[in-house]
């Protein structure tokens, strides 16, 4: 883009605000059409899937995509978040409106502990030790929670109050892509990203690699401890079995999905990963393929056959990720929709060459 | 391209959804159709259809439309499936979860909603203690667990008895504490209590230490896959005395492969015997056999079970002249729900007043490769 162009979302302050808007808008089309009832309650239950799939995608992106460290025990912080918020709200005699946001921030707390604790020898080690490591961890805390008598054991925690709505899902999935983009566009986030693509070069040049790569890593549990803490109010039972390798995993392949470094592809890997297993309950129902023999539905409604055939496509078509390192900004697209107008209504001197070099 | 496809599929989704029959009372069935617990869920799918079938073939006042959704064992997608059920198919009644793990969300969100609904198979006491609306078909474990420890004591004449169990799992932790309450008090010493983990396959170690105390009895409560490794392994080791088993059992004589006479002379409790003398039974084993080619197994008797107190419900709410539409005959069909009283394969059902049923369970004898059944308990 050169210099020359008008861009009316040029300074920081105009894009929050647009940004802004443009979320209190999104935040109040949803909020109006879940009070009329035009999304029933599946389509709620389905909304607040996504919430907290998104913030799982986003906050692991934090570390495997933009400090480029890949841990694949995401699901045992999103069960520590889980766990302390709903002991903390049985526990606690506090009107809803209190307890809830107190015992997701406990949640998250609580994650980002055991993020710094995980964090600090696991970070010594790199690449496939470093995974491994994760993973160990992550199963170390599933198996003390299923030993454990608080915790419910095996049996799990039951009867955990049913807090979470769409309206505090969105809220929470703000807050988190909010934070996390702030700190990735901030000098953190720099350092942040000099860790990926040079360790060595990012010590050399003053970067405490040490401080910056634990920090981000107890962020990122902290933020699925936000995650497992909308979760455990959603679905009121927990059931240690759940938060095993699979569903780190998961998490895992939506950010490798959506392409790791890129907050967008999270975004929309997560929202399709989550109704994807809805799409095909449908489509397997639909007459043409009941008509099929049996094992063709059931390999549509295996969730996990579909998943791994899609990983594979991606991988051999674009081993990036579908969105890559790319990230959507809305200032920069309406600049760029509006210079499309401008060069249709000839207001643009340019319009006749087309920029070069124009992204970026 | 990938838009048009989008647009497409969007386009038939909300076609053929809008294409669902009126004149029909909706059933739903939630049931793990493929993943791990498949064998269960496949059982209970196919005994509903075939009560189902047989219900709609008959001439009734109404037809029952059943819609089926997957589970996949998984707590998440069971309470989508609920959701789905409740409030886009606007159903009547519900049947299920099979499994206990997905059923305690899902018996936790029906209460809010009111919503009658029946688990064919969870045998978790807890399923039936969050609201009045949910009920059950098989027996719980405690009852199971207990009168494994009474049967051991009064009918084997056993004094000594060790239990393995899986310390992972809430089915197998809730049998052996069931086990241990009733054996001190029918005087039955257990000797030792030897735990394994989740996905464990070699059980040496524990047996080893169960039969240093050379127990009369070994109490197994757990699935039939890991019975066999454990019974199996057991005799390798030398363990002369009887194997107890527990619903989870049924199923050990169809694993492909397996060297049946370890299981020579143990006993287990069940929801049914195959042998049973009951016209209701053998109907539905014949019919059964004729359609899917293979015996049902416990599960599917208690699926054609479920179906069958389900239907007879709807009935008799229909008969009452209440019309049976979503959320208004909600309240009507749980009355109806708790006044049950059918003759079902399982036995003789009724409801007592924590919406369990009350009946008999049937201890089944290996023997010979073959199960026998040995009484009524």
């Amino acid at each position: 883009m050169t210099r020359m162009e008008k861009r009316i979302f040029k300074t920081t302050w105009s894009r929050y605000l647009l940004n802004t808007l443009a979320t209190a808008a999104l935040i109040t089309v949803l909020m109006v059409l879940v009070d009329t009832k035009q999304i029933n309650k599946y389509n709620q239950g389905l909304l607040i899937q996504i919430g907290f799939n998104i913030i799982l995608a986003v906050s692991l992106n934090l570390s495997a995509g933009f400090l480029g460290q890949l841990p694949l025990g995401h699901a045992g912080f999103m069960s520590v978040g889980a766990y302390t918020a709903a002991l903390f709200t049985k526990g606690v005699n506090l009107p809803q409106s209190v307890a809830f946001p107190l015992g997701v921030l406990v949640g998250a707390f609580v994650a980002f502990l055991f993020g710094i604790l995980i964090g600090l020898p696991a970070l010594r080690l790199k690449g496939d030790y470093l995974a491994i490591i994760t993973l160990g961890f992550s199963e170390i805390i599933r198996v003390i929670i299923q030993n454990l008598d608080f915790t419910g054991g095996a049996a799990g925690l039951r009867k955990i109050p049913k807090y979470t709505t769409v309206g505090w899902t969105i809220f929470w999935v703000v807050v988190t892509l909010f934070l996390i983009c702030t700190l990735i566009k901030s000098r953190h986030g720099r350092a942040i990203l000099s860790i990926r693509e040079d360790e060595i070069a990012a010590e050399a040049s003053g970067v405490s690699t040490t401080y910056y790569k634990v920090t981000t890593f107890a962020l990122s549990a902290a933020f699925a401890g936000v995650a497992g803490a909308l979760y455990a109010h959603y679905m009121r039972i927990l059931d240690p079995a759940y938060f095993d390798f699979m569903k780190s995993a998961e998490i895992l392949v939506m950010v490798v999905l959506g392409g790791m470094g890129s907050i967008i592809g999270s975004v929309f890997a997560a929202t399709v990963l989550t109704l994807l297993p809805e799409w095909l309950r449908d489509l397997a129902a639909l007459p043409f393929f009941t008509t099929l023999p049996a094992w063709v539905g059931k390999v549509i409604e295996n969730r996990m056959i579909i998943y791994a055939l899609i990983l594979v496509l991606v991988m051999i078509f674009k081993p990036s990720g579908l969105f890559g390192r790319y990230d959507f900004s809305l200032g920069k697209e309406l600049d760029r929709v509006f210079r499309g107008i401008r060069r249709l209504l000839g207001l643009d001197k340019r319009s006749g060459k087309p920029s070069k070099g124009g992204e970026n | 391209m990938k838009k048009r496809f989008a647009c497409l599929f969007l386009a038939l989704m909300l076609a053929f959804g809008a294409a669902a029959s009126a004149e029909s009372v909706k059933v739903g069935l939630i049931a793990p159709l493929t993943g791990e617990v498949a064998v269960y869920g496949n059982a209970v799918k196919e005994a509903v259809q075939l009560y189902i079938d047989d219900f709609n073939a008959a001439d009734h006042p109404f037809d029952i439309n059943l819609i089926i959704y997957d589970d996949k064992g998984d707590p998440t997608e069971a309470m989508n499936a609920y959701n789905k059920l409740v409030y886009q198919d606007d159903i009547a009644v519900l049947l299920g979860p099979v499994t206990s793990s997905p059923t305690f969300g899902v018996a936790e969100a029906s209460v809010d909603d009111g919503i009658p609904a029946l688990t064919p198979t969870a045998t978790h006491p807890d399923v039936t203690t969050y609201g009045n609306n949910f009920f059950r078909a098989c027996f719980e474990d405690p009852f199971q667990g207990g009168s494994m420890a009474k049967f051991a004591s009064s009918e084997l004449k056993a004094t000594t008895a060790a239990i393995i169990y899986n310390n992972a799992d809430t089915y197998s932790i809730g049998l052996r504490d069931a086990f241990m309450k009733t054996a001190e008090e029918v005087g039955l010493t257990v000797t030792t209590t030897e735990a394994y983990g989740a996905s464990d396959i070699d059980f040496r170690a524990q047996l080893t230490n169960i039969i240093k105390t050379n127990p009369d009895v070994l109490f197994i409560p757990y699935y039939y896959n890991v019975t066999y490794m454990i019974c199996s392994q057991a005799r390798e080791l030398g363990y002369t005395g009887t194997f107890l088993g527990v619903d989870g059992t049924d199923g050990v004589l169809a694993i492909e492969g397996a060297d049946v006479s370890v299981f020579d002379g143990m006993y287990f409790a069940n929801h049914y015997s195959a042998d049973s003398d009951s016209p209701v039974t053998q109907a539905f084993i014949k019919e059964y056999t004729d359609k899917y080619g293979a015996t049902p197994n416990a599960l599917a008797a208690l699926g054609y079970d479920g179906a069958m107190i389900v239907c007879d419900a709807l009935e008799r709410v229909n008969n009452d002249g209440v019309k049976i539409d979503g959320e208004s005959s909600y309240e009507a069909i749980i009355e109806a729900l708790r006044a049950t009283e059918v003759d079902g394969v399982t036995g003789h059902i009724t409801f007592d007043e924590n919406n369990n049923p009350i009946k008999t369970l049937s201890i089944i004898q290996i023997k010979d490769g073959a199960y026998h059944f040995y009484m009524n308990y």
